[in-house]
């Protein structure tokens, strides 16, 4: 097995003087996939693309939730409905071609990948691109819930890597639903450059005794907290509809770099969320909130506090 | 100089399973459109009505999820111990949501097994033969109304075994099976369930006056605490901090550990390694 394509990682992030992108119009949608069919959802996709594409002005980035392609919970049918990153790209792309899309859009799904036999949890950033488009970056789910509900260390492997990669408008990192509940996956892609977050989730509603759910009000915490520490978007996109009694919350959120939540979709239910997003709203917040800056000042003794940790395990 | 000292405040006894039952009753209101219309295309819910506070509860929110005129409340008095009482509160149900009811007496198809085989018959394998007539009836009056059975079974009488196995448990839809009897009372009074069924003393009705909390020797506030804390992890000791007796403690952690084989299906011999259920692993609406 040879080495795991990078398809767009980032390398020279820290540079100073990088062209700065005009405003550019996110869609993050909500959807309720159909368990286990993947032409059905690569369908339903394709027409929320569209639906984005007809926005005045219409959609540059289109968010959707973790496993949109299959559903999230199959057991052991990951193995049947797995599919090579490139094949979802390809299926993309081509819903686009069909729906005669003309413009550029950018694309963030979740599927289950399969990769040499091994099955992932993983999220495509793809250009989609009537001229051609192409795959700027893959994330496989790093942390995988195996608890109380979740099944996922039993059914795919994880990932082992966070990076950023760029984008046409701003450096960008993914993550996976629990990935962000572990608060150094944030860190790690804000310090690898990411200014803009796509937190893609599956999650069962739990926590019913206050106002909201409490999952999505955790989510809420979360995303608010980690967009005010390091001064970057967050797209949430969560996955509706019930699978076998398990209700997945929806709520899904954009998150300004100030840790203000700026659009937030209802509960369990279809939505898409549009918002109007101005990259140097990262720069301002950053310079009024240098909390980035300090960390990456102070990196070489946190480094050595890990490699400490890692030395006494 | 003395410092001010801030003290936690103590949590509620109740707050652990304090519930919000307007969040509840629109989230298993959703869960039983997803799962009677979205993915198994019935339009109609057929309940059981005992004149107990699960039924109806379950009624109540199969009528918000369906609409009356697609709700069916089935009555199944076994007249020689189902009280009148039971049977005048289900028609209280019925009446107030202005669903469809019916009576199905299943006395006779009862004795016509009982009386004819087994006249010594136990009350409790009488509990027992009465609940399984009822699903007979339930499933049968579902094909012929073109509907699903909805189940009625509380997470307290789950967890404690309390019920007959491939009986009250058969259902393929359940909304109310993760609440304990305790939240199901909460949320019987957000849904209007009159407070003659809510306040009533819970009961099976399978045997002359007999309540649930004189089988399980312990009220159900302190049932549900119990269960919620041993089945979070905690141990026996931090119970009795909290006010529960060892014998209570003792009494709930036995039934539950005697009775883990009633919340799963039969079990089958492992031969190979495609086992269903072992290695063939598939969600149930995969």
């Amino acid at each position: 097995m040879g080495p795991a394509p990078s398809y767009g990682r980032l390398r020279t992030m820290r540079q100073p003087n990088r062209p700065k992108a005009g405003p550019f119009r996110v869609a993050v949608a909500q959807i309720h996939p159909k368990k286990a069919d993947y032409p059905a959802n690569l369908a339903q996709i394709g027409e929320v693309i569209a639906q984005a594409a007809k926005l005045d002005p219409p959609a540059d980035i289109v968010v959707f939730p973790e496993t949109v392609a299959t559903g999230y919970f199959l057991e052991g049918g990951v193995y049947e409905q797995a599919v090579p990153a490139e094949q979802f790209f390809k299926d993309l792309q081509e819903q686009t071609v069909q729906r005669g899309l003309t413009r550029a859009v950018d694309v963030v799904a979740g599927f289950y990948e399969l990769a040499d036999g091994i099955a992932y949890n993983a999220a495509l950033y793809a250009q989609l691109d009537p001229d051609g488009g192409r795959i700027v970056h893959r994330h496989r789910k790093f942390f995988l819930p195996t608890y109380g509900v979740f099944d996922e260390g039993r059914f795919v492997r994880r990932g082992s890597r966070f990076e950023a990669f760029q984008t046409r408008f701003l450096p960008s990192a993914v993550l996976i639903c629990e990935d962000i509940w572990h608060s150094i996956s944030a860190t790690l892609v804000a310090l690898h450059g990411a200014q803009a977050i796509f937190c893609i989730a599956a999650s069962p509603g739990r926590g019913f005794a206050g106002d909201q759910i409490g999952n999505q009000a955790r989510y809420r915490q979360l995303l608010v907290s980690v967009a005010e520490e390091h001064s970057v978007f967050i797209f949430q996109s969560s996955l509706v509809g019930f699978e076998g009694g398990k209700g997945l919350i929806g709520g899904s959120m954009i998150v300004s770099p100030f840790g203000e939540v700026i659009a937030e979709a209802p509960t369990a239910q279809d939505a898409i969320l549009v918002c109007d997003c101005h990259p140097d709203d990262v720069e301002v917040a950053r310079a009024n909130s240098p909390l980035l800056a300090d960390l990456r000042g102070a990196l070489g003794d946190v480094v050595e506090e890990m490699d400490r940790l890692k030395e006494e395990e | 100089m003395s410092v001010p000292v801030y003290f936690a405040e103590r949590p509620s006894p109740e707050a652990p399973l304090a519930i919000n039952p307007e969040l509840v009753a629109d989230w298993l209101v959703a869960f039983l459109k997803s799962e009677v219309i979205g993915r198994r295309g019935f339009q109609n819910a057929v309940v059981g009505v005992s004149g107990g506070v699960d039924s109806a509860v379950t009624a109540y929110l199969c009528a918000r999820a369906f609409g009356p005129e697609h709700t069916y409340a089935f009555k199944m008095p076994y007249k020689k111990v189902s009280s009148p009482e039971s049977v005048a509160h289900a028609d209280m149900v019925i009446r107030e949501l202005g669903c469809h009811g019916r009576e199905v007496d299943i006395t006779a198809a009862v004795d016509g097994y009982v009386m004819s085989n087994e006249p010594e018959i136990s009350p409790s394998r009488l509990g027992n033969v009465c609940a399984r007539t009822r699903m007979i009836v339930l499933f049968d009056q579902a094909m012929k109304i073109g509907g699903l059975p909805i189940g009625t079974g509380n997470k307290s009488e789950r967890l404690m075994g309390y019920f007959t196995w491939h009986a009250d448990d058969s259902p393929p839809i359940n909304p109310i099976g993760d609440l304990f009897k305790t939240q199901v009372w909460a949320l019987a009074r957000y849904l209007g369930v009159p407070p003659v069924i809510v306040d009533k003393p819970a009961s099976a009705d399978l045997i002359k006056g007999q309540t649930d909390e004189d089988d399980f020797g312990i009220s159900y506030h302190r049932l549900d605490m119990i269960l919620h804390h041993l089945i979070l992890g905690y141990r026996s000791e931090r119970l009795s901090q909290m006010g529960f007796t060892p014998d209570e403690v003792a009494r709930v952690r036995s039934r539950l550990d005697a009775t883990h084989w009633k919340r799963h299906l039969a079990t089958s011999c492992v031969l190979s390694d495609s086992a269903i259920g072992e290695y063939y692993l598939r969600p149930v609406d995969y």
